[in-house]
Formats: C-alpha cells, sequence, structure tokens
C-alpha cells in the first residue's frame, strides 16, 4: 500500500543497528529493504515488503535528524528532542564515525580540503564505497580535523573529548589529523601494500615521540608548557633541527666505519643474511641518517614513509631478510651508537631510532 | 489579588544562528504573564546565553493563574530591523497552585516555533507564592487537583465519589478571524495557541469550581478535547469525575489496605440479601456436591417477586420495563439535529424501580469517567450504552453563553441514562464524549457502561469501605459478581441468552458481555485476551446542510450494526465472550464515512462458553454452493481451534461426559438462592432458553457475507511473542517486566480510484489497520515477548479521498515463563492477592462448569445478539501494581542516565509504569501545538514534517515533565492530531493536543510494596520464579 504519510515515533527513540549500518553506508531506501529482505528479517516476524521498507523509512528519516546531532557528538547527550539510551548514543557516535579502511587508505595524507572533495566520485568508484558514504566519512575527518587543529593538549584525548569516540577510533581519527596535518605521502605506488593499521602505528608513534605534545608529556611542568606551545599536531621543530646533527654518523669516516664494525661484531653467526647486513650496511646507514637529516624540509617529511621503504625495506627486501633479521639489525645499530665515544647525541639518536625502528617493523611485511 | 508569580530567566542553549554574518545570536528574553511583560538584557554574540536574570514577578489573581500560561519569548535584538523571534514557551503554572503537586518549575524547556519547530532550549525557574483567600464567591478553584488517569490515582484513596462534572467554553477561532487574512501564519499559529491554552486553563478552572461544590477535591478520568468548527468557531470541553480523594502515607503502598481484603467484594454488599446466615455453610456444600451427576432443571418454586430491599445498599433489584434495545437504531427524527442511535426516552423511565437510590439517583447525571474501580465501587454491569447524534453547526452568537452546545450534550447524556435505566442500571461508567466534524455537519458521541453501582462511595463518611464491607458482609465470589445481569429475566431490555453463572452457580449471566472499561482486577479469565477490532467504511453522496446531516443519520444506524456484527463475529471466532475497553468511532468525511470499533476480547469463566460459527447456505440443493459452504465452515473451525490454542483458551470444563445433561441439579441451585433472596427471581422460567447454547449463524446469501466472513478469516494473526490490547492490561499477563516503549504512529492513505465501491473501500480499510498492527509488531520484534496496551486507534477523513489513523500505544515486556504457568490454574491472581478461601474458587469452578456444560451443540440460528451488554458486579480490589520481580537491574540502568543533563521521562498511555511505584502526582500535562511549513518538500515530504513534529511533542511533553521534577507520564493522550496538507503550494499544518498526568515514580523495590499475607501465596512464586 502506497502511503500519503506514514511515521512511526517512539518515546525512546528506536534504532535497527542493521538499517543504521546500510545508512551509513549510503544504501538508498529501496537497496536498504533489499538488503534486509536477503537477511532474512521477514521471516523473524512474518513481515511483509510493505512492512519492511515502512520501517526502513522511519528509521532513515531518524537518522537524517539524528545526524545533525552527530556532528558534534556532545550535544547529543543534551539535545531534548531524541530521547536515546547512553549505550544506544555511543553506538549512534561510534559507528557514525567509523570509517572504512579502504576509503581512508585513499585520503590519507591528502589535504582535506573542497579540491580532495570533488574527488571522492572517483575514490567511490576505486572503493567501492558509496559517495554518500565516502562523503560522510570525508567530512567526519574534516570536521575533527578542523576541531582538534588549533587546540592545545594530548591529540588522542582532544579528539576522544570532543567527539566521544572509543580510545581505538580516537587514536585512528589522531593519526587521520596528523597525516593530513603534515601531508605524508602514503598514495605512492611503492606505498600501496601497507594498510591503514600500518600507517595509524606509525602515526601513533611519531606523536607520541616526535612532538612537542611528546616532551610536555615526559616533562610535564606548567614552566615547560608554557614555554613550548603544548600541541601534538606538529612534529617538534627542535628536535628535527637537532636530528642533523646525527650527520656525523655518515660524514665521519671513522665513525661510520667503528659503526659498522661494532654491529658486525654483534651480528656474526646470528644470522643467515649476514653477508648482506655487512656488505650493505654504509648504504643502510646514510639512508637512514639522510632521512634523519632532512626532515627540516617539509617537503622531506611528506616523503618520510617512502624514503623509509626506498632507503631501507626495500634494499632489505631484495637481500631477502627476514623480519627477525630485520630487528636484530636495528637492535644492534642503534645501540652500536651508544659505544661510539666520539658520538655525543645520545638522546636525540634514541628519540630518532625507537621511532624508525618501530616503524620499519611495522611496515616491514614479510 | 491573591497570588505572586515569580520567574527567572536563567540561560539558554543551543540556540540558532539568527545572524548569518557573525553565525551567532544576540539573544533577549521577554516574559509575559496577562498583560504584564518583563524582558532581559540582550546577550550578545552567543549561541549559549547565559542571562541569569533576576525574579520578575507578576502579582495577580490566583482566578488569571488558572487560566493562563506564562509565555516566555526568545527574540534576536536587532538594532536596525525589528527583532526577531526565535520561538516560545508556553508555562502552565496550574501545578504550582496545588500543594501536594509541584512547588517549582525547574528546567529546560524546547523552544518552539510553529514554523520552525524546536529552535534551541532556554532554562526557566518559577516559582508562586499563593496567599490564602477565604472568599465564598471567588471564580478560582485553586488547589483542585485534576488527574487523566481513569481510576483511582496510585497513591491516593477515595474517600467518597461524587459523580459527573462537565463545562465547555467556546469561542472564535483565530484562524478564521478576519485578521487572519493579514496577519503572518505565525501570529495566527500563536494566537490560537493562546487562546486554546487560555480555554483550557478557563475550562479546568470552572470544572474545579464545581468539584468545590459538590465537596471534592479532584477530577479523576479529566478528559478534554477540543472541537475545531471552523467557521462556526472552537469548542473546549470537558468531562471528569470528581472525587474526594485521600493521600495515603508516604509509607504505604497504594493498594496495600485493599489487598488485605480480597474477599470483600461488594457484590455482596449489593446483591445478598440482609441475612446472612448459611451462606457461607450452602457456598461450601455446593461446591461438594456439584460435581454429582446432574439432573434437568426445572422451574424452581420461588417466587418470582423479588422482595422490597430493605437496605439501601441492595441496588440489584430493580425492573425496567423496556423491552427496548439498546441498538434500536433508528434515528428518531430526519431533521439535522435527528440521528441519535439510540433507543428512545421518552417510555423507558424505569417507574417500576423500587428502590431508592441514595445519592445517585439525585443527580442529573450518574456518570463515571472511571474505567476501573476502587475495591467494592461496581457492582454489576449491564451492557454498554451508546448514543450519537448529528448536528448542523453554526456560528456561535454569543461565546458567553454557549446554550446550544450544552443543550447538545444534555440531549445525549439524557439519552445515555435512559439506556443505563433500561438495562436496569442506575449509572454509567466508563463513559467518554467525542465528536467528529466534517464541515458544518458534527456527530456528537457518548458511549460507556451501563453499571450498579456501590452507592457507599457517594455517600459521606464511609472512609474505608474495604475494612466496612468485610466487617458487615459475607464474602461472595468476587472474581464473577460484576458479570451478573443487573436486569430483570423476564424483562429483558433485548434478546439474549442467560445462564448461570459458570463461576459462582447462583446468578444468571448473559452469552456475551460488552463493556467500556477495563477488565476489573479480580475478574476470573482463562486464557489470555487479544485485541479486537471491527472496521467499516461506508460511501455517501456528497451533500450540504440538512440532506448531508439526513444522509449522515441515516447511514449511522447500519453501520453501528455492522460493526457490532463483526464484533462478534470476530469474538466468536477467537472463542472468547467478552469485549473490555470497546470503543467505537465513527468519523465523517465529505464522500463517506468510517467506523472503528476497538475493545479487547477476553473469556470471562463466569460466561458460558461460546458457540462455533455456523455457516448456512440461502439456496440449499444447490451442490456446489454447499460444497464451498462446507470449505468455509471447516476454515472457520479450523481457525477457532487455532485461536483456542493461541490464546490459551482451554476452560477446565469442556469434559465430553457431560454433554446431554443440559441443567446442573435443581436442588444445590434452590439452595444457594434461598440464601440469597435478592436473586431469588432468577431462577424461574429461564430452563428453556438456558438449556441452548448460542449459536451463530452467518447466512451466505450474497456476496456481501462471503465477502464478510472473508474478511474475517482474512485478519492476520498476532505472531508469536506478540500479544495487543487496547485496555489498561492485558488479560492473561501478570509478570510485567519494566521495559515500555510508549509510541504514536500515523499513516494518511490517499484513495487512488475514483469509483470504489463499499468493498473495496472496507478492504482498503481493514488493510490499512492490519498493516499498521504488522508494523508495530516487526519494529518491536526486539522486545519479544511483549505486549502492546491500550492500543487507541483515531481514524479521520481529513480530506476527500484521505483516510488518516493515528495510533498510540505502548508496548510492555513481560516475563514469558511465569505467564505460562500462572493462569491455567489461577485465573483470579491478578495481582497475588489471594487469601486461602478464594483459592478454592478454580476448583470449584471445574467441577461446577462440567456439570453444566452440556448445550455447546444446540443452535438458534438468526439469532445474531447484537446488543451490548454485560454484566458486573465489582468486587473489591484495585488492581495491584504491577508484580515486583528481579527487573530493578534495567530500570537502575535507565535512570542513570550518567553524566547526561537530560533526566529520562517514561511515557506510557497506561496509569502505571510496570516494576515501578508513583510517589507523587505532579499535576495534570495537557499541551496544544501547532506546527507550520511552508517548505514541505524542504522538511521530508510530509512524513518528515510530521516525524519531526511529533518528536518535538513529546521533547516538550518530557521538558516539563522534567521540569515539575517528574520522571514519567501516566495516562498519556493524543487526543488530537489534525493534519493539513496542500503539497501544491508545498505547505502543511498540523496540531496536536496531547496531555497526561506527570508523576515521579521509583523502583518498586525501594520500598516494600505488598502486604504480607500476600507473600505467603501467591507473590511468593513469582519471588521464586525470578
Amino acid at each position: 500500500m502506497a502511503m500519503e504519510l506514514d511515521v512511526f515515533v517512539g518515546n525512546t527513540t528506536i534504532m535497527d543497528e542493521e538499517v543504521y549500518q546500510l545508512w551509513l553506508d549510503g544504501y538508498t531506501v529501496s537497496d536498504a529493504v533489499k538488503v534486509r529482505m536477503e537477511g532474512g528479517v521477514m521471516e523473524e516476524c512474518e513481515a511483509s515488503a510493505d512492512v519492511l521498507l515502512s520501517d526502513t523509512m522511519d528509521q532513515y528519516r531518524t537518522f537524517q535528524m539524528c545526524e545533525r546531532l552527530l556532528y558534534s557528538p556532545a550535544k547529543l547527550a543534551n539535545q531534548l528532542l531524541f530521547q536515546i539510551p547512553p549505550h544506544r548514543q555511543a553506538i549512534l557516535i561510534e559507528r557514525y564515525y567509523a570509517f572504512d579502511d579502504a576509503f581512508v587508505r585513499e585520503v590519507l595524507g591528502k589535504k582535506l580540503s573542497k579540491g580532495t572533495k570533488k574527488d571522492l566520485d572517483d575514490i567511490s568508484a576505486k572503493t567501492n564505497v558509496t559517495l554518500k558514504s565516502c562523503r560522510r566519512q570525508f567530512d567526519n575527518f574534516k570536521r575533527v580535523f578542523k576541531v582538534v587543529e588549533e587546540l592545545k593538549g594530548p591529540l588522542v584525548e582532544n579528539i576522544r573529548q570532543h567527539f566521544l569516540l572509543s580510545d581505538k577510533l580516537a587514536r585512528d581519527y589522531a593519526a587521520i589529523v596528523f597525516f593530513a596535518n603534515n601531508r605524508f605521502e602514503t598514495g605512492k605506488r611503492k606505498l600501496q601494500y601497507l594498510t591503514f593499521q600500518d600507517f595509524a602505528f606509525c602515526a601513533g608513534q611519531l606523536i607520541n615521540n616526535w612532538t612537542v605534545g611528546a616532551v610536555g608529556e615526559q616533562i610535564p611542568t606548567d614552566h615547560q608548557r608554557s614555554f613550548r606551545f603544548y600541541m601534538d599536531v606538529d612534529l617538534d621543530k627542535e628536535f628535527l633541527q637537532e636530528l642533523k646533527e646525527l650527520k656525523i654518523l655518515i660524514t665521519d669516516k671513522d665513525l661510520l666505519d667503528q659503526h659498522k664494525s661494532l654491529v658486525c661484531t654483534a651480528l656474526r653467526g646470528k644470522t643467515k643474511a649476514f653477508n648482506e647486513m655487512e656488505a650493505n650496511f654504509k648504504n643502510l646507514s646514510r639512508g637512514l641518517v639522510n632521512i634523519a637529516a632532512k626532515l627540516t624540509n617539509t617537503k622531506d617529511v611528506r616523503d618520510f614513509f617512502i624514503d623509509l621503504v626506498e632507503k631501507f625495506i626495500e634494499p632489505c627486501r631484495s637481500d631477502r631478510w627476514t623480519a627477525a633479521d630485520m630487528k636484530l639489525y636495528l637492535t644492534h645499530y642503534t645501540n652500536s651508537a651508544h659505544i661510539l665515544d666520539t658520538f655525543k647525541h645520545q638522546v636525540v639518536w634514541d628519540r630518532y631510532m625507537g621511532v624508525i625502528k618501530s616503524c620499519i617493523f611495522k611496515m616491514f611485511h614479510d | 489579588m491573591p497570588g505572586k508569580l515569580k520567574a527567572k530567566i536563567v540561560a539558554g542553549r543551543h540556540l540558532p544562528v539568527m545572524d548569518r554574518a557573525s553565525d551567532l545570536t544576540d539573544a533577549f528574553v521577554e516574559v509575559k504573564f496577562g498583560n504584564t511583560t518583563f524582558k532581559t538584557d540582550v546577550c550578545p554574540k552567543s549561541l549559549n546565553p547565559q542571562w541569569n536574570s533576576e525574579w520578575f514577578k507578576f502579582e495577580v489573581d490566583d482566578e488569571d493563574l488558572q487560566d493562563e500560561p506564562l509565555q516566555v519569548t526568545v527574540l534576536d535584538h536587532d538594532t536596525y530591523s525589528a527583532n526577531d523571534a526565535i520561538g516560545k514557551v508556553y508555562i502552565d503554572i496550574d501545578p504550582l497552585l496545588c500543594n501536594e503537586a509541584a512547588s517549582v518549575i525547574s528546567g529546560w524547556f524546547p523552544i518552539y516555533d510553529t514554523i520552525h519547530g524546536i529552535r534551541g532550549e532556554i532554562n526557566v525557574l518559577v516559582k508562586v507564592e499563593l496567599f490564602n483567600d477565604l472568599n465564598r464567591f471567588r471564580q478560582s478553584s485553586c488547589g483542585v487537583k485534576f488527574f487523566c488517569t481513569t481510576s483511582i490515582p496510585r497513591c491516593y484513596r477515595a474517600a467518597m465519589v461524587h459523580g459527573f462534572v462537565e463545562e465547555l467554553v467556546v469561542n472564535e477561532d483565530p484562524e478564521y478571524q478576519w485578521i487572519d487574512r493579514i496577519r503572518t501564519p505565525r501570529a495566527s499559529n500563536e494566537a490560537r495557541q493562546r487562546l486554546i491554552s487560555l480555554m483550557s486553563g478557563e475550562l479546568q478552572r470552572k470544572i474545579g469550581l464545581k468539584v468545590l461544590e459538590m465537596g471534592g477535591n479532584a477530577v479523576v478520568g479529566y478528559l478534554q478535547c477540543f472541537d475545531l468548527e471552523g467557521e462556526s468557531g472552537l469548542v473546549v470541553r470537558a468531562i471528569g469525575t470528581a472525587c474526594t480523594l485521600d493521600k495515603l502515607s508516604s509509607g504505604s503502598a497504594p493498594n496495600t489496605a485493599t489487598h488485605t481484603h480480597p474477599n470483600t467484594a461488594p457484590a455482596s454488599n449489593a446483591c445478598n440479601s440482609p441475612s446472612k446466615d448459611g451462606k457461607e455453610p450452602v457456598f461450601g456444600e455446593d461446591l461438594l456436591s456439584s460435581s454429582g451427576p446432574p439432573t434437568p432443571f426445572r422451574a424452581l418454586p420461588t417466587s418470582s417477586s423479588s422482595p422490597p430491599p430493605l437496605s439501601p445498599s441492595k441496588p440489584c433489584s430493580r425492573q425496567s420495563s423496556s423491552s427496548d434495545t439498546d441498538l434500536s437504531l433508528t434515528p428518531k427524527t430526519g431533521m439535522g439535529s435527528g440521528g441519535s442511535a439510540g433507543k428512545e426516552a421518552g417510555p423507558l423511565k424505569t417507574l417500576l424501580r423500587q428502590q431508592t437510590q441514595t445519592a445517585l439517583e439525585q443527580r442529573e447525571f450518574p456518570f463515571f469517567t472511571l474505567t476501573s474501580f476502587p475495591p467494592g465501587f461496581l457492582v454489576h454491569v449491564g451492557g454498554v450504552v451508546s448514543a450519537r447524534s448529528v448536528k448542523l453547526l453554526d456560528r456561535i452568537h454569543n461565546p458567553d453563553e454557549p446554550e446550544t452546545r450544552d443543550a447538545w450534550w444534555e440531549e445525549i447524556r439524557q439519552e445515555i441514562k435512559s439506556h443505563a435505566k433500561a438495562l436496569g442500571c442506575h449509572a454509567v461508567v466508563g463513559y467518554s464524549e467525542s465528536t467528529s466534524i466534517c464541515e458544518e455537519v458534527c456527530i456528537l458521541s457518548a458511549s460507556g457502561t451501563a453499571a450498579i453501582l456501590n452507592p457507599r462511595y457517594m455517600r459521606e463518611g464511609c472512609l474505608d469501605i474495604g475494612i466496612v464491607d468485610h466487617r458487615f458482609e459475607d464474602p461472595s465470589p468476587p472474581s464473577c459478581g460484576f458479570c451478573h445481569i443487573p436486569y430483570d429475566e423476564l424483562n429483558m431490555p433485548f434478546p439474549t441468552q442467560l445462564t448461570y453463572c459458570y463461576h459462582c452457580r447462583r446468578q444468571k449471566v448473559p452469552d456475551v458481555l460488552f463493556t467500556t472499561i477495563d477488565l476489573p482486577p479480580e475478574a476470573a479469565v482463562t486464557g489470555k485476551g487479544c485485541l479486537i477490532q471491527a472496521r467499516l467504511c461506508r460511501l455517501k453522496k456528497k451533500a450540504q446542510g440538512e440532506v448531508n446531516a439526513t444522509a449522515i443519520s441515516n447511514l449511522l444506524p447500519f453501520m453501528e450494526y455492522e460493526l457490532h456484527t463483526q464484533l462478534m463475529n470476530k469474538l466468536k471466532l477467537r472463542s472468547m465472550n467478552a469485549l473490555f475497553g470497546l470503543r467505537i468511532q465513527i468519523s465523517i468525511g465529505e464522500n463517506m464515512l468510517l467506523g472503528l470499533a476497538s475493545a479487547t476480547g477476553v473469556y470471562l469463566t463466569a460466561l458460558p462458553a461460546p458457540g462455533g460459527i455456523q455457516i448456512a447456505g440461502k439456496t440449499p440443493g444447490d451442490l456446489s454452493n454447499e460444497h464451498h459452504i462446507l470449505t468455509i465452515q471447516k476454515r472457520i473451525n479450523d481457525t477457532i481451534a487455532k485461536n483456542k490454542e493461541i490464546y490459551q483458551i482451554n476452560p477446565p470444563e469442556l469434559t465430553e461426559e457431560v454433554v446431554g445433561s443440559p441443567i446442573p441439579e435443581p436442588r444445590q441451585r434452590s439452595r444457594l438462592f434461598r440464601s440469597h433472596s435478592e436473586s431469588s427471581d432468577e431462577v424461574s422460567e429461564l430452563d428453556l432458553s438456558h438449556g441452548k447454547k448460542d449459536a451463530f449463524v452467518l447466512e451466505i446469501d450474497d456476496t456481501d457475507a462471503v465477502e464478510d466472513i472473508h474478511s474475517l478469516l482474512t485478519d492476520a494473526t498476532i505472531p508469536t511473542g506478540f500479544n495487543s490490547c487496547n485496555t489498561e492490561i492485558m488479560p492473561g499477563i501478570y509478570n510485567w517486566t519494566s521495559a515500555v516503549q510508549m509510541f504514536t504512529s500515523v499513516r494518511v492513505f490517499r484513495l487512488s480510484n475514483a469509483n470504489l465501491t463499499n468493498q473495496g473501500l472496507n478492504k482498503i480499510f481493514t488493510d490499512l489497520c492490519e498493516n499498521l498492527l504488522k508494523s508495530f509488531y516487526f519494529k518491536l520484534r526486539s522486545m519479544i515477548p511483549c505486549c502492546l496496551c491500550h492500543l487507541n486507534f483515531t481514524v479521520a477523513v481529513p480530506e476527500e479521498e484521505l483516510i488518516q489513523v493515528a495510533v498510540t500505544a505502548v508496548a510492555m515486556t513481560y516475563d514469558k515463563d511465569q505467564t505460562q504457568e500462572k493462569p491455567a490454574e489461577k485465573p483470579i491472581t491478578k495481582g497475588c492477592i489471594e487469601t486461602e478461601e478464594q483459592l478454592q474458587f478454580p476448583m470449584e469452578l471445574c467441577a461446577d462448569s462440567s456439570s453444566t456444560n452440556t448445550q455447546l451443540s444446540s443452535k438458534i440460528s438468526g439469532s445474531l445478539t447484537h446488543f451490548f451488554f454485560f454484566l458486573s458486579a465489582l468486587s473489591s480490589l484495585e488492581r495491584s501494581s504491577p508484580v515486583p520481580d528481579g527487573r530493578s537491574r534495567s530500570l537502575r540502568s535507565t535512570r542513570g542516565f550518567g553524566g547526561s543533563s537530560v533526566t529520562v521521562v517514561k511515557m506510557t498511555p497506561l496509569s502505571f509504569l510496570p516494576g515501578t511505584r508513583i510517589i507523587k502526582y505532579l499535576g495534570i500535562i495537557n499541551m496544544f501545538f501547532i506546527r507550520e511549513t511552508t517548505s514541505l518538500r524542504e522538511e521530508g515530504g510530509v512524513s518528515g514534517f510530521l516525524h519531526s513534529f511529533i518528536a518535538e511533542v513529546f521533547a516538550m511533553v518530557r521538558a516539563h515533565v522534567a521540569a515539575l521534577g517528574g520522571n514519567a507520564v501516566v495516562s498519556y493522550s493524543m487526543k488530537e492530531c489534525v493534519f493539513m496538507e496542500n503539497p501544491n503550494k508545498n505547505q502543511a499544518q498540523c496540531l496536536i493536543n496531547v496531555s497526561g498526568d506527570a508523576v515521579i515514580c521509583v523502583r518498586e523495590t525501594d520500598q516494600e510494596p505488598v502486604p504480607s499475607n500476600i507473600g505467603q501465596t501467591c507473590t511468593s512464586e513469582t519471588d521464586g520464579a525470578t
């Protein structure tokens, strides 16, 4: 029966999680009805297609009305229009801000601008995520970005508080914001094999160790805070400057040889790839130290991940290192630098290599 | 000048952006009461302004306090042009005028605009200081409490029930004034909202005055309605039941006292002879001997003249000279004002009434809007009485003297009263009034249930009914008394078949009982109940004025008849024998009439088992036809069998052996009746009809009948795990858990086919209702097992070719395991209130009924017993509040709404919330909203528009309740939902009127709710199971 008007409103807002997901995924009402019919919900309650259609329409309307509240989730808790139990509110928010890995992988590191938004239909076609859903996800990224961009304090915590997201999701958003802010290149062919979670992990490492906020956490004095802008969306400029000092490791011939022999002594006999490691040591060390030294240039920051892959991961892979080899090598490579008596930059070195080590472990897929 | 109203504007939040340039708002607030207005400062550039204003003080008459709402307007300051209104909040001050209700109103209110809907929220604080004024000639009635609830509110006790109060006020509708042509829609809507708010206030005040005059302090079952008569004006009318209520001390659970005396059946007061000796022994004997071999029944030698009643507490003996039927549907006069669908009033004077009916008799209208009653109040139920009248509207010339409208209602009420008399009853309970208006034609309808009441409640100084009864009266079966016929069987007002009550064996009961009230809590029921609806459409020619009115008058009786037949068929098909909560609505449109009857069917253990439905063909001999009939007959029989299973109707008495011995042993009976002087006359002469089982024959003589049968059989069955009813609670389900979901659903169907037939229309209308129900089941499937309670359907024909159905109901979950064990064995245990004595009844019941059962197979063809009747004796016990069990967990979780600043407000059309106890009534909620849009498409079309409007109405109700300090609304109802659209102009308008009682409730387990002796009997079961 075609209704001129058909509404159902509950005092406690009724929401079906399945329909919500279909709505979020950008299904039209009729497609959603089809999916639900195939899902067998009709048998469950002796419903007909009409009933399903009417229910789907009701729920879609409810979600549309709620959507505006979801833009600032804190409002959801003290608005009066919908009476939604708290656990439902949490689900609504969490799902609304959830995103497809395939989609996020496409926009990760891109500027969240109108220009990118125009490309969404291409991304939609490529990822099989509906355009509507792409838009929602993109707008979510942009909204979160705009809110936390200017906020002081730890990024993850800011996101969690403003958008009432779970810790996991807040961390993912922190990664997205961080990547967007620093415009890391993630789209190159050589980086295609990396998943969003790989990048999110790396972002977490960078945020926790290389930003001003990271320092703030380590030295949480008010004095410190008032001096240095307590933010962790941006990399710590001072630290990046200090990284230049590491160059000595490759420019000083003695130091380089000394470093190599220390590492080789430690590694000998412990791995099948020892010969390749020995042969490649200087190349690899140059690669890593050069990456560090160039990070003062914004352009080179963007290429950070591609550099890691090109300068380190690819050579290792072509030499058939295993993940264990990699771990072994990097551990000794990092630690041996401490024994070099003429090398004075131990703190910077640790701060740098700590992150590099974890990132490379994550990015080195067997 | 005895009142000071104080208001303080604290803050706003989530305001809309009014200044595009800055994306901000410069908001300030005007606070207006009567003709006085205060303003706050402008809070510049903020969407979350903090005004923290001083206290604005209004010194006013208490009369004005009752009539006027406090009007809070939020505006955006604009230096260069006129200030823009953001929206308004109307706050009803009434709850503050009664010291037992709320003391302060404080909270966030949605700021509402009739064009834009809710636009942010405002935090307001309101207080009232009342000075005592003992002026006898005062026009105010502060302090009279109002309740929408149609039973005695939970934390009160009825000291006295004074009776019917009614009032109406009329005015011109601002929408139809000349000025409306030049003002904005917003101004017009606001004028209307304000006027209606004023009129409701005035109405309530006037009713309050009447209550004070009668010596009461409260109005229960307050029902207020609007008649939008268009050009001819706006009528706001209300009815209610004036009572004197005593607040129960906070420590005692509301029903405690009544529960401890379950045997104090009021039936006994009324029906038993003053001599009580020998009664109990006989009773016991009866119990034992009834299992003996039954012998044929003969008339007993008892005199048929009833002895003159000796005490005024015996309203049962009465005679009605009338043979007129309740539904003699011939409208008396053909003219516009004719059309009353009831019996003629004239000859029906109940001249022979022997008894002086104490207080009741003196009353002009012994009507009660209650649907469930304090223990001991209801004695017998006679049947449904209804009256309709078709009127032509004309302009109300003098709003101060609304005589015409008053006279119309007076006429209808007289008719109802005389119908009740014809049924041998002196009162009407479950009384309600309604109208349906189309252009200048208006149908006024009133209906109720004729009943005999215990006059004790109507007299002064009988506060402790329960206890008094217990002491002075004999216990009598509490669960069947109300079924016993109140009329004289020799002079029955309509043809029906009487049998001896299957429960007590002592008095007569009819074969079918229809009522508008709730099932009395003590009634014994077999199996579960279910919603039964009869639906009907009738086309009519378009016409004007009197011709139109006459046409409608002529159609009405046929509609009522058909609705009634449908109800009866459906009842039989479900193997049930009684209807409760019957509500018949007839709506007029330009070219059709819609009829919708809803009720909850049950199998009353005290009434005989319904016979099946027989199909008979008109043309015997036609083989193919006969075959066809056989097929249909088989389907019907199958359906009945299936329904018995679904509703768990297995009356224990259906044992084969007894068939053929139609009548129980007469000797026992005579003894029984001797002890029971009052009913002695009932024994004689009944033997003939007595042996026959009612037969219900449907003749298939034309396509209509085929269609009827078809529709009968195609009613969708309820999915497993669901139950539905339109009464307060579902007969047969006792163990509610605490999840409730109140909802409102509206559907409008556009008839596309221009030349529809009656049958086509019927099909569409039926499908519309059935599909709605199916939709509910589907949407609420996560609540299974659950029951849809108080399903209230309202139909309308808003425009030619449109059918609108609006439903408000509540879904409540229950504990499945317990229901299954309970009802079969213990039909009476509704509130778990049995004493040992009562526990015998089920046994007695089994034994007895087996001896009578008998007559199942005989049939009388053609006996469509289409009359409303009922009998009832109400006994004892208010329904106990829902059984406590282990559902506190869920309740707690809903309540602890964590960090949120919004109170959870539960809403329900019922008078209680399962698992909770109402500790305070905060006042009546009665709100009227108009919403209009000129950008229908942008708001999601008509559905989007109405969806958000209904959500907004809920939000505003919740906000007002929360501001009063409450956490729930009980007896919530949406009384009006008028929707108009003009898609071509991209416009729509909707009016909604809602009402209910704001309450504070606490978890039942917070305090020991049940008296100890209950614990010993059946509560222990419940507890054990949780």
